[in-house]
């Protein structure tokens, strides 16, 4: 799914990837882990396509519609409910049965009585749990996750933990995390960033 | 081409519906503008001629233009949503196309009280001046909703957006000036026919470029 | 890397020659025209110096497609070396322009030239450029922005030039009209020779900056890379 030889990324003179290789095979789940700073979002950003490498080969198998994404921030809009943010995100990744399916994902994320507020009202909890229903929501080939794990509460974390045990097989998981162990598991690779 | 047009109009109803709920940008450009014509009333010498009154026109709604701008991509900056955009399958111009459009209607609402209030403090304007504005606004939302997202990567957001806009404004201002002022508009309003078609595909054509890395 | 820079002391030394002999012909070659007297002069310099500046905008927004179309780094700094030229040279045309209207019309400034008038218009966009450039982190996300916007500049000259032409009436005296160049023989190529030396001029300063900024570049990956 995603193969990368060499992957240089520089932001100016800043060096922040020097020569990464990857190799991601369908169904697989990558976790990567590295001190701050190692450039994990960097390379996950990289692989979902938000920038383009400086320098080395990379080669990501779907296409932008079949990718989902979290990152640090939620890509949410917070003056438009829950319901209002993945409608739109559902209309543009044309989502099949779009209401149906973002029932079912608030409901099972446990959004549903949350679903006509605004996720300026959200607590942090509530709004990474909005933002990993957003990355799920056109049923993506390949997940991309940048510290899914931040800001869940236990109950948040039970349900994380559920979805990506459901769908590990399936589907193809890129995750960066700073706690290794929990996902250790279902990683069938690891790649550890200096 | 229906798939674009309807991320076009997701796009726009999303900001239409933003503005709405948070009635912050249309109350202050429309004050704002009220308020720099009667800033214009003190600032006009007597016997300054009437045409004067027209180019201040001009500079009023430039500059309302701009203070709308400068928010344009707000909602896009909190969530970090831009990279949400830029993910989603959709073509990039079309997020351009779609904040162009909410834009306009923005613009438009004003002017609909902002032209009378001039007719009533000024001078009338006739069918060739309004039409100025109405060409000119399309120029002004495209290239402008393109300058403020550029803008918007730089440290100096809101300082460094007039001074891109304004030298790309000038030719507005002179079809729209021209047009209300001189005995054959036809040319002014040609000329910013142009000026809009010409940016309008450039900025099309380069959005992709300003978002991506 | 040695060998595209080595003829440049020889173009440098060779432009010094021509700008020396342009000056020369400027002064005392060239008949004194019978309109304006001495300060027609500064026409000659004033005109290629123009001429110039159009170019360097249009090198630097050719590099600036470059960059957009293979987003190879060497195209971001050949633009923006040939935007900043452009810019000085641009700043030289409203000077020597300037200077020419104080000579010939007594006045520091006049909105009827419509070549005046543009030139500001585009220094002001260009003046734009620049701090748009440096106040945006060095690397692909500030070179895209700088090529679009280096392509908004390229259209804005015709467009501007045309609106310029709507909003007033033109005094600027004509260089070339349909019937070839108003000036005699020995004016002709006094033109010849100083938009000739003009041009080489540019050149020479394009590539003298260019290496400059490379190696300025190279010593900051040097410096990164022993980090």
């Amino acid at each position: 799914m995603i193969q990368a030889r060499g992957l240089q990324k520089r932001y100016g003179s800043k060096r922040v990837l020097r020569g990464v290789d990857l190799d991601l095979p369908r169904g697989g789940f990558l976790v990567v882990s590295g001190p701050n700073g190692s450039g994990k979002t960097t390379l996950l950003r990289l692989c979902a396509g938000l920038a383009l490498p400086s320098g080395g080969t990379l080669a990501i198998e779907p296409e932008r519609g079949r990718i989902g994404y979290l990152g640090h921030e939620s890509l949410l809009y917070r003056d438009l409910t829950a319901l209002e943010n993945l409608d739109l995100y559902g209309r543009l990744y044309r989502v099949p049965e779009r209401r149906e399916r973002i029932g079912m994902l608030l409901g099972r994320f446990g959004l549903w009585d949350a679903r006509n507020e605004r996720v300026s009202t959200f607590s942090r909890g509530m709004v990474q749990r909005l933002a990993l229903c957003r990355a799920f929501l056109h049923d993506p080939d390949l997940l991309v996750l940048d510290e899914p794990f931040t800001a869940l509460d236990g109950e948040g974390a039970e349900l994380l933990d559920r979805e990506l045990a459901t769908l590990s097989g399936e589907r193809t998981f890129l995750v960066a995390t700073h706690d290794p162990h929990r996902l250790a598991p279902l990683a069938s690779e690891r790649l550890a960033l200096a | 081409m229906t798939g674009y047009l309807a991320d076009v109009a997701t796009l726009a109803r999303k900001d239409l519906r933003l503005e709405l709920r948070a009635r912050d940008t249309l109350p202050a450009m429309l004050l704002f503008v009220l308020s720099t014509f009667v800033v214009f009333h003190f600032a006009l010498p007597q016997g300054s001629g009437e045409n004067a009154a027209q180019g201040l026109l001009w500079v009023a709604l430039v500059f309302t233009a701009l203070l709308g701008l400068a928010r344009s991509w707000a909602p896009e900056r909190e969530g970090g949503v831009f990279d949400g955009l830029v993910l989603a399958p959709c073509d990039r111009s079309a997020i351009w196309l779609g904040k162009a459009a909410a834009v306009l209607v923005f613009l438009v609402a004003i002017e609909v009280v902002a032209l009378p209030a001039f007719a009533l403090f000024f001078e009338p304007l006739d069918g060739a001046a309004v039409a100025g504005v109405a060409l000119a606004n399309v120029g002004i939302c495209a290239v402008g909703t393109m300058l403020a997202a550029m803008a918007a990567a730089s440290r100096t957001r809101e300082l460094i957006l007039p001074l891109l806009f304004l030298p790309l404004a000038i030719p507005l201002v002179v079809g729209g000036v021209g047009s209300a002022i001189s005995p054959e508009p036809g040319r002014y309003l040609l000329f910013l026919a142009l000026y809009d078609a010409v940016f309008a595909i450039i900025c099309w054509a380069t959005f992709e470029y300003v978002v991506t890395e | 890397m040695s060998s595209p820079n080595s003829r440049v002391p020889a173009l440098a030394a060779l432009a010094t020659v021509l700008v020396g002999a342009s000056l020369v012909l400027v002064f005392f070659v060239a008949p004194e025209d019978a309109d304006q007297g001495i300060s027609q002069r500064i026409f000659y310099f004033h005109v290629p110096i123009a001429l110039t500046a159009y170019a360097c905008f249009g090198w630097g927004a050719l590099k600036a497609l470059l960059y957009l179309w293979r987003k190879d780094d060497r195209y971001d700094l050949e633009s923006y070396v040939g935007i900043h030229l452009g810019t000085v040279f641009g700043s030289l045309t409203l000077l020597t322009g300037s200077i020419w209207a104080k000579a010939s019309w007594g006045i520091w400034w006049t909105w009827s030239s419509n070549q005046l008038v543009l030139f500001l218009v585009l220094f002001l966009f260009y003046a734009a450029y620049f701090m748009l450039r440096f106040s945006v982190e060095d690397g692909p996300r500030r070179s895209s922005l700088s090529a679009v916007y280096a392509l908004f500049g390229v259209v804005l000259v015709p467009v501007s030039f045309f609106a310029i032409r709507l909003a007033s009436d033109f005094i600027h005296p004509t260089v070339f009209n349909r019937e070839g160049p108003q000036m005699s023989g020995t004016m002709f190529a006094t033109f010849c020779v100083a938009w000739a030396a003009i041009t080489l001029l540019a050149y020479v300063l394009y590539r003298v900056e260019l290496a400059g900024k490379r190696l300025d570049l190279s010593v900051r990956e040097l410096r990164e890379a022993l980090a």
